[in-house]
């Protein structure tokens, strides 16, 4: 092996490795350098700075569905929060419907009962093969064309379906309250403990105690018991037609409802399957070296199935979650004011700080995501089986 | 002391179409260690899962310790506690360590208090002779190991009878002797040991009757002495020049 | 019961068996089928007493042709709520071909019959001549851009012409197609010792990952013309084909890197101890052997795309569901959204279903052809 410097120059692996990145780097700063140059003349040439001063002009339009109080005179800055809040509102709701639903389905799929299994693989089926933009247009639709405030659709003797929006008794919390809400948080802790005191009871004495029963009641009926103490401390306010439209009480809008609907039904179809694949996948002997040893079927599934099938849905649920999340982005489609609506679709429009805006409006859905997925690390971390196998 | 503790009585079983068991006649008496072995498909797994319910026999009677297994759930569960099984491929469970693995049933079928649950497991442990893996988990230790703690899993339930489904099948060569040591252990201890296996060497040893099965039906059965020395039947004659010529 | 009794019964009612074991096996199990049926007959004679048994199709009840919506059965009569499918008629011209100019529109037929042939190639492997039709589909993509866009004895027909299926299938195919060589380097680069080509995959990876389509979209239109030096500007379908690309590469190179991570690293030892250099050991030992491993998972994010390239309409394309909304934004078919929104459904369904059915086939076969 000679060691002339050319020959080590291309071949030796070392050095062939450094300048062929270094090739890259300089290749890439290249890039950048001519795209930023262009990019910068076109600005100019268009009139449009850069810079992020405009977050602190006022964004001059209205946003119909906010968390927090928003005027036209407002900034854009706080139009971007009113985006991030309503993407966290539809999001978080729509996972935990989703979620809810999903498990169920997935159940239901691995039902004995041939013909509601199938009614469930039906429904997956046709949720997860059409654009989960034409599923949120779909319900939007059907949710406008409600009838009209005048002759809304009532049920429940005060709640009112229009093609407005759902509307709702509002409650109103009187004085004592606070204690009814009090006693639900000391209901929870006290459980908590209530449970560690009778698990250790249990492993003392061998005795099982029904703990989540006692414990749902607990919660249950704790502020029940409370609010019936203090007298009641709550009232409503219900929507009343004057004119052409409510007042009082409070309402879901279309744009929202729709949104939910949208999201939850084609992520629960996903989770379903998900959660079926994952109870499947905990293998045949694990039930029968259970059913061998005389465990009871709900046994079986707590103590053995359950874990096991968790471990492996919950990675996958995880990516479930964030796809929702990404969806939520499509309600500028039906006019929800989630964050790329609002000040990624109209701040950019009127401030034509297309750059900035839309680096903003990616780097906040990238916070979102790899929050989630770091947290799904962290989790799977620790409930990886001990061992190699 | 002849005591019958499992009787079978004209067992027939089918998988959809196909006739699995046919007319199985069989009585064991307790003490007893029998031995079955057969062609694969013949359907020796097939009867011994019968006995304790993991498949479901569509004629014939089972009788477990004068308990009759039907579609009563309260028999079914009589029986399971007394009877202990093992399988080719462990099923150890992979997400509790060892002594919990073997500790789960006393607690959550027997209510036994955990201190107590967990001194019967270290005992069981101690007799399989690995209780220094009492608190690893079962994707640590090898085959041979996961098998023994697999036995003293049953054992911890205080079976009479106990019912092993081709045990070392699933296990490399050097590790199948420290298992069937075990086995031959609790045979001496005079539990009643039904076994589905292909190692004549502890059939030899240990068993007091062997049962030939070919089809779906005993072919024969006899003591391992005239078994081996002196097989009545064509098939047996067939197999036995199979399995022991390596 | 004896062993005679067993055998007839068995044997007489196999259905019976089943019906009992599946639909009737106890009280709760007879509860839940009596309910679903009930659910079934009521959404389904709903559904289709409004789509097919009380609907228009072409003429109305009165046998009149329908020209517009005043002409439906439900719009003139007050007890009939059927579908009035005209709309579909009226439109599908557009639905296929969106504004393509209707004397040119038998090279996007050809190009529609040509596209299946296409794909033979890869879909089959146990066909006659497969030579062939491999070297016909890296030759499909110039043949179907001449066809549809134009070039010498051709006119000129400008993407924004397009629409409907056409924009949908374009944008799907072309942006698998090209998406997949993308991912494969991605996928490798993600696995390289080299930390700058590793870490600037990963980053890309990440970064698409992260983000919603329609913000890559919404960069592409708005920035895309920005980026580059004035006098080009790529026409807007060809921005909106770029963000699909990188989206899918995104995806795609993550369902390769785990067909990569199931090889064992035996395979790659063997190869370079035989002396194979990275390249080559890569395209003959361990592609092949990741890209069958990887491809139910390919095929996934496929479907995912095809899907997805229905946010267009958002950047103003018009895809399918884009012409569907344009024709619901016609005065004279305003409000028979549930049609459209059907019509559009079932499309998309059936390509889906078609694609996720494949997928399974495949996955059955790895399976088989794996346990030998």
């Amino acid at each position: 092996m000679t060691s002339n410097p050319l020959r080590k120059l291309l071949f030796d692996e070392k050095i062939r490795s450094i300048w062929i990145q270094a090739l890259i780097v300089g290749l890439f700063a290249f890039l950048v350098y001519t795209v930023s140059q262009t990019t910068a003349y076109n600005l100019e040439k268009r009139g449009i700075g850069t810079g992020f001063e405009f977050l602190q002009m006022s964004a001059g339009y209205d946003i119909s569905f906010s968390l927090i109080d928003f005027t036209s005179k407002d900034t854009h800055l706080r139009a971007y929060f009113v985006g991030v809040l309503n993407t966290l509102l539809v999001s978080v709701t729509g996972i935990f419907l989703a979620t809810i639903l999903g498990f169920l389905v997935g159940v239901i799929r691995l039902s004995s009962n041939w013909l509601f299994r199938n009614i469930a693989y039906v429904y997956v089926e046709f949720t997860r093969n059409v654009p989960v933009l034409l599923q949120i247009i779909l319900w939007y639709s059907i949710l406008i064309h409600l009838p009209k405030v005048k002759q809304a659709v009532q049920f429940l003797e005060y709640f009112y379906l229009t093609n407005r929006g759902l509307y709702s008794p509002s409650p109103i919390f009187l004085e004592g309250f606070r204690f009814v809400a009090w006693s639900f948080v000391i209901a929870i802790i006290f459980t908590s403990f209530l449970k560690k005191y009778l698990k250790k009871k249990q492993n003392i004495t061998g005795n099982q105690y029904p703990i989540f029963y006692i414990n749902s009641a607990i919660i249950i009926f704790t502020p029940i018991l409370i609010f019936y103490i203090m007298g009641m401390p709550m009232e409503f306010s219900h929507p009343v037609i004057k004119g052409f439209n409510f007042q009082g009480g409070m309402v879901l809008r279309p744009e929202f409802m729709g949104m939910l609907l949208g999201l939850s039904i084609y992520t629960a179809a996903f989770i379903s399957e998900t959660v079926r694949s994952g109870i499947m996948a905990v293998s045949k002997g694990q039930r029968e070296a259970s059913q061998a040893l005389g465990l009871k079927s709900n046994f079986i599934m707590r103590l053995i199935i359950i874990p096991q099938a968790l471990r492996v849905i919950i990675p996958p649920l995880t990516s479930q979650y964030l796809n929702l999340t990404k969806n939520s982005s499509l309600g500028i489609a039906i006019g929800y004011s989630d964050l790329v609506h609002g000040f990624g679709g109209i701040s950019l429009n009127q401030t034509g700080k297309a750059i900035e805006i839309m680096l903003i409006v990616m780097v906040t859905y990238l916070i979102m995501s790899l929050t989630i997925s770091l947290l799904m690390n962290i989790y799977n971390r620790t409930v990886q089986f001990k061992g190699n196998a | 002391m002849s005591e019958i503790v499992i009787s079978l009585e004209k067992v027939n079983k089918w998988f959809d179409d196909f006739h699995v068991l046919k007319d199985i006649d069989l009585s064991v008496i307790k003490g007893q260690k029998i031995v079955v072995c057969g062609p694969s498909g013949s359907g020796k797994s097939t009867m011994i899962r019968c006995i304790n319910r993991l498949e479901a026999h569509q004629g014939g009677k089972i009788v477990v310790h004068d308990t009759e297994l039907t579609n009563d759930l309260k028999n079914i569960d009589i029986i399971r506690k007394n009877v202990g099984m093992v399988f080719q491929q462990f099923n150890l469970f992979p997400h509790l360590s060892v002594l919990d693995n073997i500790s789960l049933a006393p607690i959550w079928v027997k209510k036994m208090p955990k201190k107590e649950a967990e001194k019967v497991a270290m005992a069981h442990l101690e007799k399989v002779k690995i209780p220094e893996q009492a608190h690893k988990f079962p994707g640590q230790l090898s085959g041979g190991q996961q098998q023994r703690v697999a036995i003293a899993r049953s054992l911890a339930m205080n079976p009479d009878i106990m019912l092993f489904d081709e045990p070392t099948s699933a296990l490399d060569p050097e590790m199948i002797k420290e298992v069937l040591d075990v086995m031959i252990q609790l045979a001496e201890e005079g539990m009643t040991m039904l076994v589905v296996t292909h190692e004549m060497g502890f059939a030899k040893t240990v068993a007091d009757q062997m049962i030939f099965m070919d089809e779906g039906k005993i072919v024969e059965q006899a003591t391992p002495d005239e078994f081996f020395n002196n097989p009545k039947s064509d098939r047996t004659k067939l197999f036995l020049s199979q399995i022991l010529n390596h | 019961m004896t062993t005679a009794a067993i055998n007839n019964s068995f044997l007489r009612s196999k259905a019976g068996i089943w019906l009992r074991k599946n639909l009737f096996s106890n009280w709760v199990n007879t509860f839940i089928t009596l309910l679903s049926l009930y659910f079934i007959w009521e959404v389904g004679s709903f559904f289709l007493n409004w789509a097919i048994f009380d609907a228009d199709f072409l003429v109305n009840f009165r046998g009149e042709e329908i020209l517009d919506r005043t002409y439906c059965s439900k719009n003139i009569e007050p007890g009939l709520h059927g579908a009035c499918w005209a709309i579909i008629d009226a439109r599908f011209y557009q639905f296929m071909y969106g504004f393509y100019p209707a004397e040119e529109v038998w090279r996007v037929n050809l190009t529609f019959f040509l596209l299946p042939i296409s794909l033979v190639g890869i879909f089959f492997d146990k066909i006659p001549y497969r030579k062939f039709f491999i070297y016909f589909t890296f030759l499909f993509p110039f043949i179907a851009y001449y066809l549809l866009y134009g070039g010498p004895t051709l006119s000129q027909v400008g993407t924004n012409k397009w629409g409907g299926l056409l924009v949908t299938l374009f944008l799907g195919v072309t942006g698998i197609g090209l998406a997949f060589p993308l991912s494969i380097l991605l996928a490798l680069g993600r696995r390289s010792q080299m930390p700058i080509i590793s870490s600037m995959c990963v980053i890309f990876i990440e970064f698409i990952r992260g983000v919603p389509l329609i913000t890559l979209l919404f960069t592409a239109n708005v920035m895309l013309p920005l980026f580059l030096p004035d006098g080009i500007s790529p026409d807007n379908l060809l921005r909106a084909l770029v963000a699909v690309t990188l989206f899918q590469s995104a995806y795609m190179a993550e369902a390769i890197r785990g067909g990569l991570q199931a090889i064992p690293r035996g395979q790659v030892e063997a190869a370079r101890a035989m002396g194979l250099s990275y390249w080559q050991s890569t395209r003959k030992i361990i592609l092949p052997q990741a890209l069958r491993i990887s491809i139910p998972p390919i095929v996934n994010t496929s479907i995912g795309l095809f899907k997805d390239t229905s946010l267009v309409l958002i950047i103003g394309l018009f895809d399918l569901l884009g012409i569907g909304r344009a024709a619901l934004a016609d005065m004279s078919w305003i409000k028979l959204y549930y049609e459209v929104y059907v019509f559009v459904s079932l499309v998309f369904f059936i390509f889906c279903f078609a694609m996720s059915r494949y997928s399974l086939y495949l996955e059955k076969k790895l399976k088989t052809d794996n346990s030998k």
